[in-house]
């Protein structure tokens, strides 16, 4: 089996004429944290929901830890565990009761599942609460007993809905260290608003914005535009291979990664990420001209990451697709 | 265990862990007991067929009672959306819903087992109409609280899947109350519509299979609907 655990295509859902998640296409591997960042409604729980099960996709398809989430979805239900937005659950079951209930639901034994219940409880820091009555739980217990619920039948995907939403810094912090434990051994999908809580937690980031994806990339790549260390490299085509540009340029030292960015007619055109926050326009300045590349465009970008959010999550679509380039 | 028993026995222990099944259950029992033994001494005859005459119009208040919250609170509360999301089948949902409410209406006929005692030591009770009678309630019973799921299933709020669910019951109910006055075509279809119509059959002592036939698919077509409603938020 390959290790991608969730591959999504052209995901679309409509309610009515709303076009909620437009054309939504990405993978996710095995052991990956993926945050799946945008502002409100911007069609992150719905794309959750259609991964889950809860919702059907109107167009396009999700295969989830190989099942496909309409046809085989009660396969893809065995393998995952979810923590819906808000935390919904029996307000009139202890602690303990609730987890038999989701253990028994998962079809465990008694006996495999008391151990388990122990064990997860006593990660989630649920052991002094257990016999409490859910409805009387703080937000943070409740969002942990969400949690131990969602890890209980130790599944290999976790789609969590804003795990972190309503609680105060502490519990936050301690939330961040559970998910990035589980995170070594699972693929995790976790969304939110919050920026700096994808930077703590997730190993790749999508942004999501009016229901299209605006943007896919690791936390680094972000943190690199925020620090203004992208550069553009636009260099004439003429004579001149793209794939020899692209190798002197990442050799160059500092750089971590060259890309060539959206096609254009005539030119070569790169996307350069650096390591450091020195600048490096004259190394590629240097390079240009020691081997003779007419050097068309030299740019160092400078955006924070809340500039990247916003451009990228702003209605106005051409501000999007420039973000992209 | 398979998921609609434990969907059950979650939803048994949610009633008598509040006092909804309590206070319904006691409210039943005493309304009922009060207008049975009304007619009982009145009637001086020792046989429970004033009570199973009454049981049909009692149900249309009683059903809607205990399923009211059964799926609505669930939706409204957005509990549905972790349920379904374990591996179970829309089906298997409504099934577990049913049985439980189907648990509390057992416990009350048991409870009603109190009358029949009591008429067998003021005289001879003649048992076969009692048994049928009994075995009527229960399927009358099960069609509906079959109704009152489906009715929950279609709304986020108890007091509307309340009001439906008492609407379609008592709809049942009057079929056969308002016979004289349908056309005479029309006649033998309400008939056959009328709950109350089986039921007397029923609690005459007589069980025939159409009648069971009757509540068996008044049960499975309500439950049916019900699914398709759960199943509706996966209209493409």
């Amino acid at each position: 089996m390959s290790d991608v655990m969730i591959r999504v295509e052209n995901l679309t859902k409509e309610y009515g004429a709303f076009r909620a998640v437009d054309q939504v296409t990405f993978n996710v591997r095995r052991g990956e944290v993926l945050g799946f960042l945008g502002p409100n409604g911007a069609g992150k729980s719905t794309t959750m929901k259609m991964l889950t099960c809860y919702l059907a996709p109107t167009a396009g398809t999700a295969n989830v830890a190989g099942h496909d989430v309409f046809d085989e979805s009660l396969e893809v239900r065995k393998r995952l565990g979810y923590l819906p937005e808000d935390t919904p659950l029996y307000k009139d079951m202890s602690v303990l009761e609730y987890l038999e209930f989701a253990a028994e639901m998962r079809g465990m034994t008694p006996n495999k599942s008391a151990a388990r219940i122990k064990e997860v409880g006593g990660r989630c820091g649920l052991s002094e609460v257990a016999g409490k009555l859910v409805g009387e739980l703080s937000k943070g217990y409740r969002q942990r007993l969400g949690l131990a619920q969602a890890i209980l039948h130790d599944p290999d995907i976790l789609v969590l809905d804003e795990p972190t939403s309503g609680l105060d810094p502490n519990q936050i912090v301690e939330i961040r260290r559970l998910i990035k434990e589980l995170g070594q051994e699972k693929t995790v999908i976790l969304s939110t608003h919050i920026l700096p809580e994808v930077q703590a937690t997730c190993s790749r980031i999508l942004i999501i914005s009016g229901g299209k994806l605006v943007a896919d990339d690791t936390p680094e790549a972000l943190r690199a535009r925020e620090k203004g260390s992208r550069y553009r490299v636009v260099v004439e085509s003429a004579g001149v291979a793209a794939e020899a540009v692209r190798e002197k340029l990442a050799a160059i030292r500092g750089v971590a990664r060259c890309e060539p960015s959206a096609k254009e007619l005539g030119v070569h055109a790169f996307s350069i990420d650096a390591a450091t926050s020195d600048d490096l326009r004259r190394a590629f300045f240097r390079a240009a001209v020691d081997n003779h590349w007419p050097l068309l465009e030299l740019v160092r970008e400078s955006v924070s990451l809340e500039d990247v959010f916003h451009t990228l999550t702003t209605k106005d679509p051409t501000h999007s697709e420039e973000a992209r380039a | 265990m398979s998921p609609a028993l434990v969907i059950s026995k979650r939803e048994i222990r949610t009633y008598f862990n509040s006092p909804v099944a309590y206070i319904v259950v006691t409210v039943f029992t005493i309304v009922f007991g009060f207008f049975f033994f009304n007619n009982l001494f009145v009637e001086k005859q020792a046989d429970m067929r004033s009570f199973f005459s009454l049981a049909p119009l009692m149900f249309c208040f009683f059903a809607p009672a205990i399923t009211m919250r059964l799926l609505a609170e669930e939706k409204g509360s957005g509990t549905i959306e972790l349920l379904i999301t374990m591996p179970v089948r829309d089906w298997e949902v409504v099934l577990g819903k049913w049985l439980a409410a189907m648990t509390l209406l057992l416990t009350t006929l048991a409870l009603t087992l109190v009358f029949a005692i009591t008429v067998a030591r003021l005289g001879p009770l003649d048992r076969g109409p009692a048994i049928a009678g009994y075995i009527g309630l229960l399927l009358m019973g099960g069609s509906y609280l079959a109704i009152g799921v489906m009715a929950s299933s279609f709304t986020r709020n108890q007091v509307v899947s309340l009001i439906i669910s008492f609407g379609i019951c008592f709809a049942f109910f009057l079929f056969g109350k308002v016979l004289p006055f349908v056309p005479e075509k029309l006649q033998p279809l309400v008939s056959f519509l009328s709950t109350d119509t089986h039921f007397e059959n029923v609690s005459r002592g007589v069980i025939d299979s159409r009648d069971i036939v009757y509540y068996a698919s008044l049960i499975v077509v309500s439950l049916l609907i019900a699914t398709t409603a759960l199943e509706s938020r996966k209209w493409k």
